[in-house]
Order: structure tokens, then sequence, then C-alpha cells
């Protein structure tokens, strides 16, 4: 992975010291709450239902072995609110009350403290951190290159890519070089701090599309063309929210080491051109839905002016490319791979119960390599007791020391919510199996139906109209038979909150979106969203499925929407295939009668 | 960087060779033979269409004049004004000099090119 040079690690240092010179301005009440506010967002700090947040830079979803221990060190010794702030923060959620289900148990909010949650943007947060300690926590980050530049506020936004980036056997090119690169040009640039909007980036070099980049203000592909060129396939305006919109196709071609030159037009175009007077139409996808072909002819006549009259400042060079390119050169792992086989085949044979966990783990958990003699393995952060994509401190220092023995000190976070562990090495499968089922991380459900996005929702989120976490918890206790699970088979479960749809419930094959209707809380279904990748089919938003639930009705609706699948599913055909096949209607009416017949009254009081 | 105070700076263009541009205009329509000064206005800090006018100004047409930031320009932001090729700021009444400088003097260098230093870092340490 990267490794900082000395101006990077300098540079870290001074935007952390930067950033306690404002908070202590702001303490000190020299800088008002709306002077501060987008200041501190830029530094990742936001301010929540009941304590600030934030959010660590994870640039495109790699991270260090000592990178994850001070991640650990920040949950256990700062992610830990006073107690006049955690138990005013129960009360408030004990006022929304439980989620009654059939079985007659209850699920309602359970908040925790000192731990670490994986974003769908492959960015770390924190949820208790108090504001006085902020500056603290950013000079313990910059130990190691870490910070929160740009995780919130209105510019160009951390980076995502695909977390198999550079091991992927369907890649063209690994993209990672060139995200390292955009991640430098974009950190502070100086004309697109106050854009009218966030702008979010993904960028993938695999032939599949596993970084929804589609659904991005700017999704790029890498790919060759019929002369063998590395160039950029350039997507612009796609993004979630209220207005769920599929990124149009810009430039089918743009040569590699134009992309910087490139997206300084496209962001430029947006600054100048992009609406600033409803926040809700500020996104870029509303000006290229706007102006369609006039905003890509003005793209590319400021690209050409960037080209022809500023002289290409931003060129990317053939020394750039491999000074960047050179951090990215693979470990050198190999394996006996006779003796792997051998370990594999004693598991499989020996206990049942081990057969048939471990053969699962292999099927759902491990990914094929670049390099034949090794594997990438995802460490499940799905499971019972904890919220999609939370990690305690003393797990993360448990996940440190496994990318330590088995994956070469490195770690990466995905779009899903998970770890994967990137350079593991055949042999070794086993041992990292027991380990990790030890650690609770083994859960062999990547890809299935308790494998769900979801975040943080009306626990901890300001802007969310109702909780993720407890209809997440409900659903995840309701399918814990792994056989039924693996029977179900391959489906996407997207929850969010709030219509700004951090938990991306339009791409989910089924998307559960909470509303609010005189101050309680309701959600909406949708069915039939894609993020882009194979299984999925072209992206496109999920369709609305009926008038929205109550919370107490929503785990009934997604079990009569499973059923619906499995009383109509052909041979091996997915969730999303048969509702492609079949149309949406029969999973609507299905959902219709799963109400429940007490009225949404009763079912709310 | 000049720093001017709102309260003792005219903060009104003085003759004709001031040209005062609305944040939406496209400078590159703009007849600039003559013209010493360009106030570029922020009705507020967080609307950064100026400094895209400013670095086209700078970097594209290459005005050499003065480019002026109004409006309201906080100590904060001064880095990013003085990068994207302003020269002065009015800062708003209530701005500390001190704090302003201090902010200024921060960061040496910068990833990417800007109006100022048009090359990035990896072209210059080449």
């Amino acid at each position: 992975m990267y490794q900082y040079t000395d101006f990077d690690r300098q540079f870290v240092r001074l935007r952390a010291e930067q950033y306690r010179d404002q908070l202590e301005r702001h303490l000190a009440g020299q800088l008002g709450n709306e002077e501060f506010r987008p200041l501190r967002l830029q530094n990742g700090w936001y301010v929540q239902r009941h304590a600030p947040m934030l959010r660590v830079a994870v640039p495109y979803g790699e991270l260090s072995s000592a990178q994850v221990r001070v991640l650990a060190k920040i949950a256990r010794e700062y992610d830990q609110p006073g107690n006049e702030v955690f138990q005013g923060a129960i009360a408030a959620q004990n006022k929304l009350g439980d989620i009654q289900l059939r079985d007659g148990k209850a699920i309602g909010s359970r908040l925790t403290t000192g731990y670490a949650h994986f974003t769908t943007r492959q960015n770390v947060q924190f949820n208790w951190i108090p504001l006085d300690k902020s500056a603290d926590v950013m000079d313990l980050l910059a130990t190691v290159g870490m910070h929160g530049i740009q995780t919130s506020g209105n510019c160009i936004r951390n980076i995502t890519s695909d977390a198999l980036a550079g091991i992927a056997v369907d890649e063209v090119a690994d993209p990672r070089p060139f995200a390292e690169i955009l991640r430098q040009w974009s950190t502070l640039h100086p004309e697109f701090a106050f854009l009218p909007r966030k702008f979010k980036i993904a960028i993938t070099g695999a032939r599949e599309d596993r970084a929804a980049i589609a659904w991005h203000d700017v999704g790029l592909q890498l790919l060759r063309n019929a002369e063998g060129t590395l160039g950029f396939k350039v997507l612009v305006g796609g993004g979630m929210g209220r207005t769920p919109v599929i990124a149009t196709t810009i430039r089918e071609f743009l040569p590699c080491d134009q992309i910087l030159n490139y997206t300084e037009a496209v962001v430029r175009v947006y600054n100048r051109w992009g609406r600033r007077d409803n926040k809700y139409k500020a996104r870029i996808k509303i000006l290229v839905k706007a102006e369609g072909q006039r905003y890509i002819d003005e793209v590319e006549e400021e690209f050409r002016q960037i080209v022809e009259r500023d002289g290409a400042p931003h060129t990317i060079t053939a020394a750039e490319f491999e000074r960047v390119s050179a951090n990215f050169v693979p470990p050198t792992l190999t394996c006996d791979r006779k003796s792997a086989d051998a370990k594999i085949a004693h598991i499989l044979k020996a206990a049942a119960e081990d057969d048939v966990e471990f053969g699962r783990w292999l099927q759902r958990n491990v990914s094929a390599h670049k390099n034949p003699d090794l594997r990438a393995v995802t460490l499940s952060f799905k499971r019972l007791g904890q919220s999609p994509g939370d990690a305690t401190a003393a797990q993360l220092d448990a996940v440190a020391e496994l990318a330590e023995r088995y994956s070469g000190g490195e770690v990466r976070v995905t779009h899903q919510q998970n770890l994967v562990l990137p350079w593991v090495r055949c042999d070794q499968l086993a041992e990292l199996w027991r380990e990790a089922r030890h650690l609770g991380l083994a859960k062999p459900n990547i890809g299935l139906l308790t494998d769900m996005i979801a975040c943080p929702g009306g626990d901890f989120c300001d802007l969310a109209n109702a909780r993720s976490l407890p209809l997440a918890e409900a659903i995840t206790a309701r399918y814990q038979d792994l056989d039924e699970l693996h029977d179900l088979g391959e489906i996407d479960l997207h929850i969010s909150g709030c219509i700004n749809s951090c938990g991306h419930h339009h791409s989910g094959h089924i998307g559960i979106l909470g509303v609010d209707k005189d101050g309680k809380e309701w959600y909406q279904v949708t069915v039939g969203g894609s993020d882009g990748k194979i299984l999925s089919g072209d992206p496109v938003p999920g369709k609305v499925i009926g008038p929205s639930f109550s919370a107490h009705e929503v785990p009934d609706v997604i079990e009569a929407l499973l059923d619906t699948y499995r009383a109509q599913r052909q041979d091996g055909e997915h969730f999303i295939d048969t509702l492609r096949r079949v149309g949406s209607d029969p999973f609507k009416q299905a959902g219709q009668q799963a109400r429940h017949d007490t009225g949404h009254e009763a079912a709310t009081a | 960087m000049k720093l001017l105070h709102a309260d003792t700076a005219a903060t009104q263009p003085q003759d004709l060779q001031t040209l005062v541009l609305a944040n939406d205009a496209d400078p590159r329509t703009l007849t600039l033979d003559g013209v010493v000064r360009i106030d570029l206005h922020f009705p507020s800090f967080t609307d950064g269409r100026a400094h895209s006018q400013a670095f086209l100004l700078r970097r594209r047409l290459g005005y050499q004049g003065e480019i002026r930031a109004t409006g309201d320009v906080l100590v904060d932001q001064l880095p990013l004004l003085s990068r994207n090729g302003f020269d002065a700021a009015v800062l708003r009444a209530d701005q500390d000099l001190a704090v302003a400088e201090r902010q200024l003097a921060r960061f040496k260098s910068h990833y990417q090119g800007d109006a100022v230093v048009p090359r990035p870092r990896f072209v210059q340490a080449a």
C-alpha cells in the first residue's frame, strides 16, 4: 500500500495543527458555530444526535495494521461519552420504543461505546468522542498518517475503489495508483473547497463494477482501447438521495494521464454552474440532468482550454506514475499449494460441523486472487449482537494481528462494511479460519441476506427519520439458520434511516428507507435496485412496493418478499433474477399481505 | 497578500479602472484592458464561485492587476484565496489580523498546482 513520504506526513501534521487552531478559537468563542462548522466538517467532525461524530478517511479503503491499532486505541480511549451525555442519549432513544416482533420479542435501541464503524464509502466512524478532545484525536491519527480531510463538507470527498483492487482476477489495471494520485490532487484543492455540494469519486480497474461507480458524482473505470492504451471511461452525475440518478457517460475513453486535468474541468464547470439556492438541487446530478449536452460541451471546452491554454499542468508524468505505482507492488508471497490442499482436505474430512462451516466459509468469504498462491479473505462484521460494520477496540486489535500474521500487514474496508485481508496464503487459510471463527469474524454470510448494508440511522444520526439498526438486528435474528441463509442465496439488503441514502437503499435488491410521519418511524420498502455488479445487473434504483410500513411490520414484509422468491424461483435463480423475470407485482402483493391486521395506530402505540 | 480591514478599507471601487464582478459572471467575457483592480464577491464564505473566477482571471487570462476578495471574507479562507490568485482581501469587520497572518503562514507547499504555482508538486519535485 502507499507509504507516506516526509512531505505527506508533514502535511497531515500541519492539517492537525490547523484544526487545533480552529477548535481552540471555537472553544474560546472567537469562531462561531456557523463559521466553525464547514471547517470541522472538512476534517470529518459532525455534531450528531447525541454527540460529535468523527469520520476518519481511509483512502480507497486501505489500512495498515499500525493504523488499525490506532483506530482501536481511539475506540478504547476516546469513543467514550461522559455519563451525562450517555444517559441522556439512552433516555432519548428509549422514547422511540421497541420494535415488537411476531414471536413476542422486542428490539429497541442498544447504544454501545468504545467501537468503530465501517461505512459504505470505506471510511471509519466514531460516535462518542467529545469535541474538546477532537484535536487530540487528530494528532493521534496523524502519527500513522491518518486524518479526516474532506470526509465531509461540500468538497471532493475521500475517493473509494474496489475492495479487491490490485488483486481481482478480472482487473484490467490496478486503480490504486490513480486513486492515490487523485487523492493527492484533491487534498486541500484551493478552488474546490466550497462547491455547491459534496462531491464523491469512485474508481475501479476491474471489468465488474464492485465500486458502484454509476452511483457517484464521478465514476471512473479503467479500460484499454483498441490500441491497447490505458484510459478511463468517465461517468458524471450519479447519486442517491431524494433524486436517485444513474451517472451519464461523458467520455468513453480518456487517456489515463489526463485524468487530473479532465476532473478539474468537470469540477470547475460544476463549481461555476451548480445550483446554490436549494441544497436538494445542488448536486452535480441535477446540473447534468438539467443541462445535458450543454454541460458536457462546456466540460470538453474547459478541458481543451486547460490543455491548450494552461499547458495541461496536471498531466500525470511517467515518473510520478512509477513512483506511486512502486508503492503497490504486491508482497512476494508463495505457498506450497500441495500442502494447502492437504490441509483444507483434512479439515473438510474432520468433524461434521467443521466440514460444513469451513466449506461454507471457503465458498462465501474467500475470493480468488491474481496470484494463484493467494486468496482474499473477507472478515464478516455482520453478526448477531453487533450492528452491521461495527468493531470493538478488542476486535480491531485482533484484526491488526491477523493482518500482520496472514495478510502482509494490510486490511481493507469494503463498500459492504466488512474487512478484507487481501494477501492470504492458501496454506494458511485453515489457521486463519480457526482464529477468525474464534473472534466471531468468520460468519460465512458474505453476499447473503444478513450481510446487509445499514447506516447508523436514528440511533446516532441527526438527519435520520427512523432507526436502521434495530431493524437490521430483527432481520439478522430471524435469519440465523445458515442452511436457510445459503438457500436464499446472494441478495443485497440495504437499509437507510433517511432519504440521504447513506445505507444505499436505492441500490438494494431489497431496500428499506426510514421516513417520518407524524413524528413516528415508518419505512418504505423497494425492490429491484442494483449497484451495478454482475449479480445485480445494470445500475438502477429500486421501485417502491406500496405505502410505508411500521417498524413492527418490516421484518414480516422482508420475510414475505423472500418467501415469494422461494415460491417463484426457477433453478439457480437469485432473488434479483426471479424478481426481474416475474416482475414486482407478486412481491408487491406479498408485501401488502404482510401488513398487520391490528392497524398502524395500534402497531405503533 | 494585502489584508484590509472592512472598517478601514475603502470597499467602494474608486475609479473606472476597478471592475466589480458578480460571482456568477464569466470573467472570460470581459474586456480587461486598463483594468487595475477586480473585486470578486463572497455573499457567504461557503459560496465558492469567486474562487474559480479568480483562477480563470489569474491563470487562464493572465490578468496582472489586483484581485480583491470582498464580502464574507474570513481568516480561515485566506490560504485558499491567496492560492487562487487573490492578492488582496477585505476581511469581515470582526476578523483578527494576527490570526489571519498565522493561517497564511502554515502550509508552505501543496500537492496540486494553483493560480500562483501552476505546476503540481510531482512536477516541481522532478
